[in-house]
């Protein structure tokens, strides 16, 4: 027996002012995993998650919940449940209030108890009692998560979350989120412009552009079989010689030897690497990325060369 | 230094001639000329049962129109908040810059109009309905502007979380509004209690208010007792626009 997919979108349309913001999208998730919409903004990856969060409706297309067609169902009548960009806790109540908010609604019993063990979850037991204003952006997160969590939403979909976060928080964040996600078996849907976050997080990636999904697969697929130039672009630099993308890493720039001859115009020491920059004899430039202790300087003359292996071509 | 003594005079010119309402109320004389302490006034105020009638119709009016206009007029800010209707709201600037005379006239035709197919009269029902129309621009507005600083995210949350629309609304986006409703609730009560222009145009025989019994009082001759009545309002109006101050600024 073949199991439902988890969430299914089919042809999905959607126009603000008769702009095409989401424009046939068509995408399949399975149960359990951790997935990334990966685009930049205007790309229709929000409204996307606003689409299966039931907070817009598509134009034409189906949104499907374990198969049930799910267009037109108000949010709460979807097991599914949102962390908003900004958080949304209600300022009027509590840490513990708000996590209690949608067991109350439910009419579940022990909802303090509850509550309070989605807190522990997210280590933050200890202050329950606050208010949000009392609390720090990656506390309020936190609620956020655990008031989502608490009630075991078959499909947890996350906003942006770690954007209003500073840089270490929101690394320290993604190996969390990565943790909820595995401890709780919750299938995680999540939007983000931030390629590093989505590839090292994600099981599957979609990478969307100007409202269709450029291509689904994992980061390793997307990353280093991209299936349009678009999609190689967004997820890292390319060198491009003529149709031939080759990524700076596996661009080598040396003294000697075979290759395409140029001529150092700049190398940046980046701590583990450097970054070299080459002036080609066409006028055009590439970047390779070299070990650190390689001593190349502007004005090295230069062979670039690369492995067949490593060129990502397109049509 | 110079700027306090400006403002103190301002306010001294503002406020001088209530000073004298307010002192001259406690004086034991009849005329303005200070005879000595006494309450002969208030308690005469007390036993007049035209300004007792006045008060009691005042405060019916005041209560009954405040609790519909606060209640529309919140309700009005809401719906014109989800739409984002900038004509709508504008149109609560034409009925606050309405001059009342206009506004008593117009509502007086209104009501005489609806009087040939309805079997009423003038009366406390014309007054309460005239005080809730011109209130729920007030509440409106107040309420309006609290909602400027507030998330449709939040409404979003609370229907994510599994409540209906109605629910979200009365667990999230009421207690968020609620210091706002309150301080709209009492400016409604304020302005209601206040009003004479439109009040006594659309006014029955049943339901003359206070400030329609002071006025009538005042032009038969400045008597003390009108002195006594108007402190009180004076200080109770005071108190509830300063509360109403202090609630929109939470």
């Amino acid at each position: 027996m073949i199991s439902e997919p988890l969430l299914e979108l089919r042809d999905v349309h959607k126009a603000y002012d008769g702009r095409r913001v989401v424009d046939g999208i068509s995408l399949t998730l399975g149960r359990g995993g951790f997935y990334c919409l990966l685009g930049p903004s205007g790309c229709g990856k929000t409204t996307t998650l606003r689409m299966v969060g039931g907070f817009e409706n598509p134009e034409s297309g189906e949104v499907r919940l374990n198969g049930r067609v799910v267009n037109g169902l108000r949010p709460y009548e979807r097991n599914v449940s949102t962390v908003f960009q900004n958080y949304a806790l209600f300022p009027h109540l509590t840490a513990q209030g708000n996590v209690e908010f949608g067991l109350r609604e439910r009419r579940l019993k022990d909802c303090a108890a509850q509550a309070l063990r989605a807190l522990q979850m997210v280590e933050l037991a200890d202050k329950a009692s606050r208010m949000p204003a009392q609390l720090s952006g990656g506390e309020k997160q936190r609620v956020a998560l655990a008031r989502s969590l608490v009630l075991q939403p078959e499909l947890l979909l996350l906003d942006e979350p770690l954007a209003a976060l500073d840089p270490k928080l929101r690394k320290q964040m993604r190996t969390e989120l990565k943790r909820m996600q595995r401890q709780t078996g919750i299938t995680f849907l999540f939007v983000t412009h931030d390629q590093e976050e989505a590839l090292s997080m994600a099981d599957q990636v979609a990478v969307m552009n100007a409202g269709k999904v450029e291509q689904f697969g994992t980061p390793e697929e997307v990353y280093l079989r991209p299936a349009t130039r678009f999609v190689a672009e967004f997820l890292g630099l390319v060198n491009w010689f003529g149709p031939v993308g080759v990524r700076p890493e596996n661009t080598v720039a040396a003294r000697g030897g075979e290759g395409l001859a140029g001529t150092v115009e700049d190398a940046v020491f980046l701590g583990n690497c450097m970054h070299v920059t080459v002036r080609l004899f066409d006028g055009s430039t590439v970047i390779s990325e070299l070990p650190a202790q390689g001593a190349l300087r502007a004005g090295d003359a230069v062979k670039v060369r690369w492995a067949p292996a490593d060129e990502m071509r397109f049509p | 230094m110079k700027l306090r003594l400006y403002a103190t005079l301002a306010l001294l010119f503002l406020h001088a001639p209530l000073l004298v309402l307010i002192v001259f109320s406690f004086n034991s004389g009849k005329f303005t000329a200070w005879e000595g302490f006494s309450l002969r006034w208030y308690a005469a105020a007390a036993r007049d049962s035209q300004l007792i009638d006045g008060l009691w119709n005042s405060l019916l009016i005041a209560f009954a129109s405040a609790a519909l206009a606060t209640l529309t007029g919140t309700l009005a800010a809401y719906g014109m908040w989800r739409k984002a209707a900038p004509v709508l709201s504008a149109g609560l600037y034409v009925s606050l810059i309405t001059p009342e005379i206009v506004t008593g006239v117009s509502l007086l035709a209104l009501f005489q109009w609806s009087f040939r197919f309805l079997h009423l009269q003038l009366g406390m029902h014309t007054v309460i309905a005239a005080h809730v129309a011109f209130s729920i621009a007030y509440v409106s507005i107040v309420v309006s502007a609290r909602l400027r600083g507030y998330d449709r995210s939040q409404e979003e949350a609370a229907m994510d979380l599994g409540a209906t629309e109605w629910r979200a609304f009365f667990r999230v986006t009421v207690p968020y509004l609620a210091p706002a409703i309150a301080a709209a609730a009492l400016l409604a009560l304020a302005v209601s209690f206040d009003d004479y222009v439109i009040t006594s145009l659309v006014a029955g025989v049943d339901s003359e208010t206070l400030p329609m019994v002071i006025y009538s009082m005042a032009r038969k001759g400045v008597s003390p007792v009108v002195n006594a009545v108007s402190s009180c309002v004076v200080v109770i109006f005071g108190a509830l626009v300063l509360v109403s101050e202090r609630l929109q600024r939470r």
